[in-house]
């Protein structure tokens, strides 16, 4: 066991991977949306690294961008990360995590169902709290419900 | 076999049904239903004589109402805490929490509703045999409570389905809830066969 | 030769007495054994977490106590160390031993509702759960002494509790924590070897450890297959890091173990909360915090250990009265995540026991 620092964990990231890939920002990592797979795998089998536990999924709405949140943590070194991945507006699209950790599963589905961000690649992706023919998503921020 | 596979619905044509469901409801419900309230008034300008026939009809449906399950939030562990070890729900007939609408009397709406799930208790209440009573538990069963303004709660259960009586509360406590289950009783015994059909 | 059958599928719930609440399950089976299934949820999606936004931090605390509400009190905690944290205030000594014996007071009043209701399933028609109740009653009568609701508490504040415990607080408590661990054992006869206990549950719905880290599963479940992973011990918060106790963990992974692990889930927490009754000091329990804040624009990250897993707040602050973005990582929904794998292949009333050793939360789940 070898716990990393941020410091740490961002220093071997930023010498793998060019500044527009990966970039620091804030305690946390922004991805390059095209990169995240590789970046994803690559934290979680890179046996220093070993992030092998996704704690959670979210998203934010920042009215230009959305803004996908990822918490990392590594069960064997106890570090953990904060990755982050920005879409804009017109085009929400990430991809999915689902290969890598399948704990992402029903979180991507409720991003998409509740602030529309798709996943490519997620294998069951549709609306999960809300019903079919619901207009909208709720979690926008430009969101009103007609009443 | 194959064929039977092929008679089996996809996920996709369930959910586009389900959907259609909840939306019609929707457009249908938005108004309350009004209170089942209107044969008190016509029972008391009525004066058949079939009291005693009324007397054994009430006794008999008031001792021993049978609750449906329908737990959909946090009021269903007032409930549930109200049929269990300490406040012993038993003790006014309402033994069994029927898992079937079809043999209960009663529905307790303990927790929000939300419009998915609307459909499912309209369908409970339709199937209920009548005579069939609804206790509107909680402050969410009566307006939505606290989450009134929400895109997916209905707000109150009588846009689904006629309320008898109101109980607040966030939750309710136990006894609360068997006091208003005791009004129940008191409102069944005013009832009449008289007036009973129309 | 095998007899062929037509697959069918049926659909159990969304009100159903043993889907603990309204969760949907269709499920393919193949005579008695289960082939497919597809949960479907959504039936309680209330919109908390646009509720919260469009509402000014402290009002926000009552909506978390509704997340789950088998454990308010720790749902709200998590919530209130969040906003702590965006403010960076820190919580009086007092106010947090009390806030750590609340919490584990309501993880000891969830599990016995957990584990009353796993044995209901098989059949043991609410007997253990008459019994659990008891108990339960207990619990939330010391609760009721604190803050006078049995349930949904609104018992947290920003920077400490809402009041002082009462005078007669404290010597309840003691009482209750020394008998306990006597119904515990009591639990543990009636159970632990029984023998519809052990057929059912016994190598029933494993859960292998390397999956359940896979799906991010966590709590019980998780410890249960044998990964000893507690926010208590690895991410210590509040004063966890003061008191003496073990993570228990299981190694099989199955329905009994769930059962177990959850039994003795419960006697750490008392033993937890033998030891802030002990320590508990003097002094204020609440640093004066105005109702409306303004939290600095930043986000932060919170998780705890709730009582069905790692619970987790994620709120993004604008630098206004509201939050901007709130959001509540519920560990009932990915606990969900393996459950495909778990019940594919068992038959139709084993499916039932698995889903209910999960121990899920409606309201947790669907938010
Ligand atoms: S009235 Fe309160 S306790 Fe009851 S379901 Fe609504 S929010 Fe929950």
């Amino acid at each position: 066991m070898q716990t990393l620092s941020f410091g740490e964990i961002a220093g071997l990231i930023s010498a793998k991977y060019a500044p527009e890939a990966v970039a620091p920002f804030q305690g946390s990592l922004v991805v390059g949306g095209e990169h995240l797979l590789e970046v994803a795998s690559y934290l979680r089998d890179t046996p220093q690294l070993d992030f092998d536990y996704l704690i959670s999924v979210t998203a934010v709405d920042y009215r230009s961008h959305f803004e996908v949140v990822y918490h990392l943590t590594s069960l064997q070194h106890s570090h953990s990360l904060v990755l982050r991945v920005r879409c804009p507006q017109n085009k929400p699209l990430v991809p999915s995590l689902v290969s890598l950790w399948r704990g992402a599963e029903l979180q991507e589905r409720e991003i998409f169902d509740l602030m529309g961000v798709g996943f490519a690649g997620h294998p069951n992706l549709k609306r999960i709290f809300l019903w079919d023919g619901f207009k909208g998503h709720p979690l926008r921020k430009d969101y009103s419900s007609g009443t | 076999m194959e064929v039977g596979r092929e008679r089996i619905y996809s996920a996709a044509e369930l959910d586009a049904h389900e959907g259609a469901l909840i939306e019609a409801l929707r457009a249908s419900s938005q108004q309350p239903v009004t209170d089942p309230d209107e044969w008190l008034q016509k029972e008391l300008q009525r004066n058949v004589l079939v009291t005693s026939v009324d007397a054994v009809l009430n006794w008999s449906r008031r001792s021993s109402l049978w609750p449906v399950i329908c737990f959909p939030a946090c009021c269903a562990f007032e409930f549930i805490g109200a049929s269990a070890s300490r406040f012993d729900m038993s003790r006014f007939g309402m033994d069994i929490l029927r898992g079937s609408p079809r043999q209960a009397d009663l529905l307790i709406t303990a927790g929000t509703l939300t419009w998915k799930m609307a459909p499912q208790v309209r369908r409970l209440y339709d199937q209920m045999a009548e005579p069939k009573w609804v206790i509107a538990m909680g402050a969410c069963g009566i307006t939505g409570g606290i989450f009134r303004d929400s895109y997916s709660v209905v707000p109150g259960y009588n846009r689904i389905v006629p309320v008898d009586v109101y109980v607040p509360g966030c939750p309710p406590r136990p006894e609360t809830l068997l006091n208003g289950i005791e009004m129940l009783r008191q409102k069944i015994n005013t009832r009449s066969i008289a007036t009973e059909g129309e | 030769m095998a007899l062929k059958t037509e697959p069918f599928v049926l659909n159990i719930g969304p009100l159903h007495p043993s889907t603990h609440g309204v969760f949907r399950l269709l499920a393919t089976l193949d005579g008695e054994v289960v082939v497919d299934i597809e949960p479907i949820i959504g039936y309680l999606h209330r919109g908390i977490e646009k509720l919260a936004e469009g509402r000014e931090y402290q009002k926000d605390i009552p909506l978390c106590d509704r997340l789950d509400y088998v454990a308010a009190m720790g749902h709200s905690m998590a919530y209130a160390m969040a906003v702590e944290k965006l403010l960076g205030i820190s919580v009086p000594e007092r106010a947090e031993y009390i806030r750590v014996i609340m919490v584990e007071l309501q993880r000891i009043a969830s599990h016995l509702l957990a584990v009353g209701s796993i044995a209901n399933e098989m059949g043991t028609f609410f007997t253990p759960f008459m019994y659990m109740f008891r108990e339960r009653e207990k619990i939330l009568d010391l609760f009721d002494m604190v803050c006078g609701q049995r349930l949904l508490y609104n018992y947290m504040r920003f920077g400490g509790v809402s009041h002082d415990l009462p005078e007669e607080f404290i010597p309840a408590l003691k009482k209750f924590i020394d008998q306990m661990p006597g119904y515990i054992d009591e639990y543990d006869q009636l159970l632990a070897e029984n023998e519809i206990l052990l057929v059912r549950t016994k190598g029933i719905g494993v859960l292998p450890p390397e999956l359940a880290v896979n799906c991010s599963v966590s709590g019980p479940t998780l410890r249960a297959s044998g990964v000893a992973r507690d926010i208590r011990r690895c991410d210590p918060y509040s004063i966890y890091d003061r008191f003496e106790f073990d993570i228990p963990t299981f190694t099989a992974g199955d329905c009994y173990d769930r059962y177990r692990q959850r039994i003795e889930e419960m006697r750490q927490s008392l033993r937890i909360i033998r030891q802030a009754v002990e320590q508990l000091p003097q002094g204020k329990v609440n640093s004066r915090v105005p109702i409306r804040v303004r939290p600095p624009q930043g986000d932060v990250f919170v998780h705890v250990e709730a009582p069905r897993g790692e619970l987790g707040f994620y709120l993004v602050s604008d630098g206004s009265e509201k939050p901007y973005r709130f959001h509540v990582r519920a560990p009932s929904l990915i606990n969900l995540t393996p459950l495909r794998e778990m019940i594919i292949g068992w038959k139709l009333a084993d499916a039932i026991v698995i889903f209910g050793s999960i121990d899920i939360i409606m309201g947790e789940i669907d938010r």
